[in-house]
């Protein structure tokens, strides 16, 4: 046998003297630019070599006749030729094309920022979120600190390039959240209900977003719930303003999820120590218990459920602006569910997405008028009588949405799909001039749309789309077209971006006999963007035209309109200084519209034309705490007396501008348990406060009926401290995976 | 005399083919040999690619072969490990995943190839570590305890270990003092450790003091 050995062993050696054939040439891109490291094989051989720095390689090989030449590098596609070895020298240069890959390719960016954990080079993660001084684990406070939303301190909702609050939806996988906000009172924004940490993905869009998604004249905030937890967890979590709770099951084979969470929020203990301008008779308190499960279907599929109820309810009084001694006290109760279900699967080259949702909101708002002791009083005049008043507004909407999507060549695909929404709005209201009254509206939704992202070449992409929507209550069809391209040049890259976006008029609007018909908005926006991992510039011009707004006065007819046009800046940079993480954006905008009962044409109230927000976040790692500081400032908004005081149309009674915004907020993480890794749980203290420097807010005026007072409107309290633990106690099961996968 | 010759026809034809079998082995280890000998000295990124695409060669004449596979990985992860650009890791990171489940196949999931899952996971979490941590530093976790359950003696696992603390700052309990130890107790299992053949998976050894003496 050793014979044999030595004998192959020589004959090997022979055959390499007599028969060798030397292969060399040269990888380049199409660019004609070289590609090291490219591997250069003979196929079922062992003969073969590696590109140098400059594209060059060199071999030799004892085979003989056609034999296949294999050239494969990272990010390029595979190559391969025949060649003819005849025992001449063979040259061979090798042009290789840019692989379509997601990381490499051009991404459409126009209008919308993509957040989340799932992909590579984000802007915001959930992590961002909660540590952004000033958001306090609020989704949208964080979205404040990107361009193209305003700081509107006195209203709730997202209020983006020049749009209303009720301009901007949110979807949660694929759903559309019908109260996604805090039922609140005048004047005092409420926040959002939902918890950063329930989504892997956020996409923030100021504007020309998707066929997928529609009645959104503005912007679309759309978030994607977490696929199953990395492992069973506890959580506990004590603060100023609550107590929670939670469970959440990984099964041991990681197949399937459960979850399970409650929290208890009342605002008693933070009211003792800061002090809120207006007298709170019943103090905020909120209770919500959330629940999930999540299943891996084959295996490419996942199906998801979460439901949530909260009930909360709070009381307070404000001293009436028509008269002196006189108190307005509103108080509010309210239920919220939301539940969805959705499921996403795989089949090849296809890719179908079922959601199916459902909501129901009731607000029982109480409005008293109060007399200096606090005791209701009843004068039975205008505008006295119009401040008594009981109303129960109730607010439902079942949904189902499919999209499939086929994978074309490279990374282009197709996507069709449809919607159906059900919603139900019904207004009761009662005082004792007025009776009984009841109205609402139903309203069967029906879209299809349908959507090609079509891949050119890598780095040059379009995105055609268009949206069909019809609405029963207006019993109008409308049809909107969205398309947007992306070009990417060095290290950076264009887009454009176009779209028209529909809106039916708001839910009271509906109620009282307005011609009804859709709002309308056309989007222009073109960006440039430059990302890697540690850095985001972003440039961003847009126009925006309004058509059909509402109006109230002088008549219903939808023929309001407008306008918006900006220019926004994005700087995000972890790397320029050691250990810092910061960001700053800015946006311009110019708007004036003619909405409501507005005059004329005119700035809204809710537009600054300059916003700019600074976030910097630093993590020491001695002291395992990380220190968070914002600034957001923005220029005086316009604030209106739009009366009708002693005339039969309103007109413009007092005008101006307010005094800047201008915000700084702190928020400091200590994290004990850092130093012990094997330690079964997991501890994050949280300190925030809001607007440190205390400067005064204002967010516009009240006036009395008769226009003779103004009164500034101003958070109920200058300064805001927040502080909490919260701890999570891992359920170590690495064993179990271990043992159950050997 | 017919099953004569049937025996002997199977003899021949049974030789012809360990001759074959051995003569090609004979050139596979050689090969292998040459190249498993350079991976403690390879230390630019240039070289590793290189030692990648070689690896990667031999096993695809071979086909049969699980370890120039599972050594191409391994050559693909140290050469994102060794260089500094990131932009690359996640696509590298996905290729080496590609050929340790061909290793995979072709053997079975060892010890050692638990020890290039962990690198594989490692890899996608340098890209970016604050908020890969949670998914990737699990799983690189995860692999390295695998590791350790299929092969009690192996020292590779616990140097990954060792290089993960090191790496990790103090303040998320890692750092030299608590790496030091765990090196020293991979340097004490690479000394007794012997390989299954001098083609096995044998390095980390010099790696381990070399990490060793950036401890002291």
């Amino acid at each position: 046998m050793r014979l044999v050995l030595t004998f192959s062993v020589l004959m090997g050696l022979c055959l390499q003297g007599m028969g060798q054939v030397r292969i060399s040439g040269q990888v380049v891109n199409k660019k004609k630019k070289p590609v090291p490291g490219a591997s250069i094989a003979v196929k079922d051989s062992y003969d073969g070599a590696t590109s140098d720095s400059t594209g060059h390689f060199s071999f030799t090989t004892t085979e003989k006749g056609r034999v296949l030449l294999e050239v494969t590098a990272v990010s390029y596609k595979d190559y391969d030729a025949y060649i003819t070895l005849t025992g001449a020298p063979v040259q061979q240069d090798i042009v290789l094309a840019d692989n379509v890959s997601e990381l490499g390719a051009v991404v459409i960016t126009a209008g919308s920022f993509a957040a989340g954990d799932k992909q590579r080079g984000t802007v915001l993660s959930s992590l961002d979120i909660y540590t952004t001084a000033g958001a306090n684990a609020d989704i949208t406070s964080a979205i404040k600190t990107l361009p193209g939303a305003q700081q509107v301190g006195n209203q709730t909702g997202l209020f983006v390039r020049g749009g209303t609050a009720e301009e901007t939806k949110v979807f949660i996988d694929g759903s559309l959240v019908n109260n996604y906000f805090y039922t609140g009172t005048q004047d005092i924004a409420s926040r959002g209900r939902f918890s950063p940490s329930l989504f892997q993905g956020t996409v923030f869009s100021s504007g020309g977003y998707s066929a997928l998604y529609g009645q959104a004249l503005s912007s679309a905030l759309i978030l994607e719930s977490t696929d199953l937890p990395d492992k069973t967890q506890g959580n506990l979590g004590i603060s100023t303003v609550g107590l929670s709770g939670g469970y959440d099951y990984l099964a041991p084979n990681k197949r399937y999820s459960m979850g399970f969470d409650y929290s208890y929020v009342n605002l008693w203990p933070s009211f003792q120590i800061i002090k809120q301008t207006p007298d709170y008779f019943r103090v905020p308190v909120n209770q919500t218990i959330e629940g999930n499960f999540r299943v891996k279907t084959g295996k490419n599929g996942l199906l998801k459920f979460y439901a949530y109820y909260s009930g909360d309810r709070f009381g307070l009084r404000r001293p009436d602006i028509d008269s002196g001694n006189l108190k307005d006290a509103f108080s509010l109760q309210n239920g919220d569910f939301f539940g969805d279900l959705s499921w996403k699967q795989k089949f090849g080259k296809w890719r179908l997405t079922l959601s199916t949702s459902y909501s129901n909101n009731l607000d029982k708002i109480q409005a008293t008028l109060q007399d200096a002791e606090n005791q209701p009083v009843k004068i039975p005049a205008y505008p006295y009588d119009a401040k008594d008043l009981w109303a129960h507004n109730l607010a439902q909407l079942a949904q189902g949405k499919a999209i499939l999507e086929y994978k074309l060549h490279g990374l282009s695909a197709i996507r069709v799909g449809g919607e159906y929404q059900y919603g139900y709005y019904q207004s009761q209201f009662y005082n004792d001039t007025i009776p009984h009254v009841t109205t609402g509206w139903t309203d069967n939704y029906t879209a299809a749309f349908a959507e090609a992202d079509i891949y050119i070449t890598p780095l040059l992409a379009l995105k055609l789309g268009g949206r069909a929507e019809y609405s029963s209550l207006l019993a109008k069809t409308d049809v909107a077209p969205r398309l947007s391209a992306a070009y990417k040049v060095g290290p950076g890259q264009f887009s454009l971006a176009y779209g028209v976006f529909y809106q039916k008029p708001d839910n009271n609007y509906l109620l009282f006999g307005q011609d009804k018909d859709y709002q309308k908005a056309t989007h222009y926006i073109a960006n440039y963007q430059i990302m890697d991992l540690d850095h985001t510039f972003r440039l961003e011009g847009f126009y925006k035209k309004y058509n059909y707004l509402t109006k109230t006065f002088p008549d219903t007819a939808g023929n309001g309109f407008g306008y918006a046009k900006g220019i926004e800046l994005f700087w995000r940079d972890k790397k320029t200084f050691k250990g810092i993480d910061y960001w700053v954006s800015y946006s311009y905008l110019d708007t004036k519209r003619d909405y409501l009962n507005f005059p004329y044409e005119m700035e809204p109230s809710f537009a600054a034309r300059h916003t700019a927000s600074v976030v910097v976040k630093k993590f020491v790692q001695k002291w395992k705490t990380g220190f968070n500081v914002s600034y957001s400032f923005a220029t005086g908004r316009p604030y209106y007396n739009i009366s009708d005081y002693a005339k039969d149309y309103y007109y413009i009674a007092d005008q101006g501008r307010t005094i800047p915004y201008n915000n700084m907020s702190l928020s400091i993480n200590y994290i004990p348990t850092l130093s012990k890794p094997n330690s079964r749980h997991f501890t994050v203290w949280v300190l925030s406060l809001n607007n440190i420097l205390n400067i005064k807010e204002v967010d516009g005026y009240n006036y009395s009926y008769d226009n003779q007072i103004k009164q500034a409107i101003e958070p109920p309290a200058g300064r805001f401290l927040f502080v909490g633990c919260f701890i999570s106690f891992g359920v170590d099961r690495t064993q179990d995976a271990i043992n159950n996968n050997l | 005399m017919q099953r004569f010759f049937s025996t002997v026809i199977a003899l021949v034809i049974a030789t012809g083919f360990t001759a074959g079998a051995r003569a090609q082995s004979a050139k596979y280890h050689d090969a292998m040999k040459q190249s498993v000998d350079q991976l403690d000295t390879a230390h630019t990124v240039a070289s590793m690619v290189d030692l990648a695409n070689r690896f990667e060669r031999i096993a695809d004449a071979e086909k049969t072969q699980g370890l120039p596979y599972y050594y191409a990985a391994y050559c693909q992860l140290m050469s994102v490990m060794l260089g500094t650009d990131k932009t690359k890791a996640d696509e590298i990171a996905d290729k080496a995943e590609t050929l340790i489940s061909k290793a995979e196949s072709l053997d079975k999931p060892t010890s050692e190839t638990y020890v290039i899952r962990s690198m594989i996971a490692t890899c996608h979490l340098m890209v970016d570590p604050q908020n890969r941590y949670m998914q990737y530093g699990a799983a690189s976790g995860e692999a390295i305890q695998k590791s350790e359950q299929l092969d009690p003696g192996n020292p590779r696992p616990v140097y990954l270990e060792g290089q993960s603390k090191f790496y990790t700052p103090e303040a998320f309990g890692g750092g030299k003092a608590v790496a030091k130890p765990i090196f020293e107790k991979a340097k004490t299992m690479f000394a007794s450790f012997k390989p299954a053949s001098d083609i096995a998976p044998q390095w980390g050894a010099h790696a381990t003091d070399y990490f060793l003496s950036m401890c002291n």
